[in-house]
């Protein structure tokens, strides 16, 4: 890792002040030049120094790598949510990628630094990984490492368990584990014999009774720190997995937001200040290339970036609010433009600070918006065995859009039950949405959960429209319906 | 930067939980053609399903999706797709299989731990030698191509020093013509340790599609256990039916010829060849011979015999013959063989009735570590 070129550097301090002019508000930013190598290996590790060791993180250097050698794809730009923000660019770019790069990172900078759904991460998040990675070792250290991997991946099996709206009132990262215990047992382990080993490990939560669970709670990793029979290393990787998922759950839900402003900014400042005559055809080049998207695919960079751009013409031109909902004449509505206050830049950084993927589309996709970009749904066909247009209607286009969109598209799981028949048996359920899920996924997560819970658990959700229990009892899944 | 190294560690880790899978589900592999079309100088890329946390999410084929472009209800949604353009680099990897790499050392290797599989210890080795010519000495005189940059500085140093010409202030060291030192050989001789291969197959009419399948994989693994055996490794192909003829690999496997069968020609060829190139003393000799066990006649099976027990068994390391299942085939010529060589260590005979059973011929023919 180097710092950038005196060249760059003089780009970079230009590039700033023409951000921070435009009204952008961020966070110092530090660029780095990397290699590829070093690249991917920042990008595995979910764009951070240092993580715990597990072999997920390998995968996908693996991954990155391949990819990057067969020219398939390449990692242009890599900017991390922290207070300094890092960014990395890669060396041999050209000097007009390092140039766009630069707009585009600053304009990510803004958004983490601004967007509701960020004010909670941690901007230290650098030294806690690099806590957690220490944390981690020590335990495999003491414990072995295939055990402590084994639990890790049990963990990440059900990560996405947690409850992302939780974050902005009160996320409790201080569940019930004893780092002081845990420093007790590395010193028990170290002079003691087997005998007080296997008193430690005596499971304290079989004795207690267990009080029914009041509300279903959707975040099933602290149900799980909190009354899982776990040792206390364990709790502690649980919790660590939990808080590193809480960290990277705004990422998720702000996907399009996030790509599609920091599209808007490159596109607007490159355009307008930074480019030489020279650059602007490379330039319209690689930016369209960002842009494309694929006809069954799905481009956050695209649809961000449009959306935005038609919320700040519709809020120039007053084209929103009671009277344009209810104007019916299209040629009035295409002419439209009431109101010359032009406020329609104002109204995207507003919109950038309150709103989520899911809101943002919710609000802001408006009919004419999907016309004008050819939107259809698409569905599997079982006769044809393929998947076809289904429809152009706006309605169902808006509803699949957020459909995929809430939850990170992914299915919400609750504790329903902590006691199921009165056996301390753990009872989730699947809030199904239309969308049942992926049945061998399901019985392995669900062999996964009851290796952490020890007792039989259970799942209601809903298969080809019938609803089934299914059940793992650490033997065998089975499905009553 | 060290710091980030670290992925290094992750990164073997995978490759050793991928490496673990390999071994696992070896058998499938073996009786797998799947790996054969990718291999790439010395490395063997094997698709391994990627491995995948488990997680709750949704079911691939219910999920309907959104796209953008100018379908109409019913239209595939790839419709009037222009192909994807460059896009945009994804920061999420996708699911598809991942190839890993593995040499064909490590292939071998596991090959071996798998089936038991004995190493082979080089017939007559002490007596096998051979003569190379490596450059290691230094010498006054030689080609100006060879010579030493590094040894004749040294020695127009020294001499400078030596003679009080050298002036630390201003260290200009000019050579003269006794400094040279060029670059010259040695002959060594080395144990040589060189296999040959003579895979036969027999392409008539009864032998199908599949059989010659198995013959293909079964080569494959026969190399690649030979190849880790000894340093260099050569092939030569063999096709009969009732007249033989020599041919490159690709038409070994895609030759189908519907005459009879003469098994004595295949073997005429490879005594042929194994007299012009290999000599018994330099060479390990492994011929291979796959058919289903028809012959033509019981004179040309004792014409067979014949040659298999005065020229190959006292020349060769050892002399297989796989016999692949056919619905046409009678099998007499593995009857015929054992009948006559009974308990002979130096002939192998396989029976491999089909797919499955590839794993143990591969073992029949290789565990003798011969």
């Amino acid at each position: 890792m180097a710092k950038i070129t005196p060249e760059l550097e003089k780009f970079r301090k230009e590039i700033c002040k023409i951000a921070e002019d435009a009204g952008l508000d961020f966070f110092e930013t530090i660029f780095e030049l990397v290699n590829f190598d070093t690249l991917n290996q920042i990008a595995s590790y979910g764009g951070f120094p240092v993580r715990y060791p597990h072999w997920r993180f390998g995968m996908q250097y693996e991954q990155l790598s391949k990819s990057y050698q067969y020219g398939l794809s390449k990692i242009y730009e890599l900017v991390v949510n922290t207070d300094p923000c890092y960014a990395y660019l890669m060396e041999g770019n050209s000097v007009l990628d390092q140039k766009l790069v630069m707009a585009h990172v600053y304009g990510h900078c803004d958004f983490f630094k601004n967007n509701y759904w960020f004010s909670q991460t941690n901007r230290k998040m650098m030294d806690v990984l690099a806590n957690h990675a220490t944390r981690v070792r020590n335990y495999m250290d003491r414990h072995g490492v295939d055990e402590v991997e084994d639990f890790i991946d049990l963990c990440l099996s059900i990560e996405n368990l947690i409850d992302p709206y939780v974050s902005y009132s009160n996320i409790d990262y201080n569940l019930p584990r004893d780092t002081k215990f845990t420093d007790a047992d590395l010193k028990q382990k170290n002079d003691t014999s087997k005998g007080s080993e296997l008193t430690l490990n005596l499971d304290p939560k079989e004795e207690i009774v267990i009080e029914d669970l009041k509300n279903p709670d959707r975040d099933v990793l602290k149900f799980l720190i909190e009354n899982a029979p776990l040792q206390p290393w364990q709790q502690d990787v649980m919790a660590i997995i939990r808080e590193e998922s809480y960290y990277f759950t705004p990422q998720g839900m702000t996907k399009i937001m996030n790509e599609g402003w920091a599209s808007y900014w490159h596109s607007k400042l490159m355009t307008e200040k930074i480019l030489t005559d020279s650059e602007i055809i490379c330039f319209a080049d690689r930016h369209s290339s960002t842009m494309t998207m694929a006809p069954d695919g799905f481009n956050p960079y695209k649809i961000g970036i449009e959306l935005f751009r038609d919320i700040e013409q519709r809020w120039d031109k007053g084209q929103h609010g009671q009277e344009w909902e209810d104007c019916d004449d299209l040629h009035a509505k295409e002419n439209w433009n009431m109101d010359h206050k032009g406020n329609g830049r104002e109204k995207i950084f507003e919109i950038r600070k309150t709103n989520n993927d899911v809101t943002f589309v919710d609000q802001f996709l408006t009919k004419e918006f999907c016309v004008k970009n050819k939107f259809f749904v698409y569905k599997f066909n079982k006769k044809t065995n393929a998947f076809e247009v289904d429809t152009s209607d706006f309605d169902a286009i808006k509803k699949k859009l957020v459909f995929q969109l809430t939850n990170s598209g992914q299915p919400i799981i609750k504790v329903e039950h902590n006691n199921y028949e009165g056996r301390g048996e753990l009872m989730l359920k699947h809030f199904h949405e239309g969308v049942d899920m992926q049945p061998d996924h399901l019985t392995a997560t669900l062999k996964n959960v009851q290796a952490i819970w020890k007792k039989p658990v259970h799942l209601v959700t809903v298969m080809d429209e019938k609803e089934i229990v299914y059940t793992h009892d650490g033997e065998e899944v089975k499905q009553n319906s | 930067m060290k710091e980030i190294k670290k992925i290094q560690r992750d990164h073997n880790r995978f490759k050793e939980i991928v490496r673990g899978r390999i071994k696992q589900e070896f058998k499938k592999y073996v009786t797998n053609g799947e790996m054969i079309g990718r291999t790439e100088n010395e490395i063997v890329k094997i698709p391994v399903p990627s491995i995948e946390l488990p997680r709750f999410k949704y079911g691939a084929k219910q999920e309907d999706g959104q796209g953008q472009g100018k379908g109409k209800p019913g239209d595939g949604k790839d419709g009037e797709s222009q192909g994807p353009g460059q896009g945009a680099a994804g920061d999420q990897p996708g699911d598809h299989a991942i190839e890993v790499e593995l040499t064909f050392e490590e292939l071998a290797e596991i090959l071996g731990e798998k089936l038991e599989l004995p190493r082979i210890e080089p017939r007559g080795q002490k007596n096998i030698e051979t003569e190379s010519i490596k450059y290691s000495g230094r010498a006054p005189i030689g080609p100006e191509g060879l010579r030493h940059f590094k040894s004749s500085y040294i020695k127009a140093l020294k001499r400078s020093i030596a003679s009080g010409d050298y002036d630390p202030e201003n260290p200009i060291v000019i050579p003269i013509k006794s400094d040279m030192r060029y670059k010259s050989f040695k002959k060594v001789t080395k144990p040589k340790s060189n296999a040959v291969v003579i895979y036969m197959m027999d392409v008539s009419g009864s032998m199908g599609d599949e059989q010659k399948e198995i013959v293909r994989l079964e080569s494959f693994w026969i190399n690649t256990w030979l190849k880790s055996n000894y340093k260099g490794l050569e092939t030569r192909f063999i096709i009969h039916d009732a007249a033989s003829k020599e041919v490159d690999e690709k038409t070994f496997f895609s030759t189908s010829e519907s005459g009879g069968t003469l098994i004595s020609s295949a073997y005429k060829l490879c005594k042929e060849i194994i007299d012009k190139d290999y000599p018994q003393d330099e060479w390990n000799i492994y011929p291979f011979h796959f058919s289903d066990g028809d012959n033509w006649s019981g004179e040309d099976t004792k014409l067979c015999l014949k040659l298999v027990e005065e020229f190959f068994l006292p020349k060769v390391n050892m002399f297989g013959y796989g016999q692949v299942e056919s619905k046409y085939g009678s099998g007499q010529f593995s009857k015929d063989l054992e009948k006559h060589f009974g308990e002979d260590d130096r002939l192998i005979i396989s029976k491999i009735e089909s797919r499955e059973k590839i794993v143990q011929s591969i073992k029949d023919f290789l565990g003798k570590g011969r």
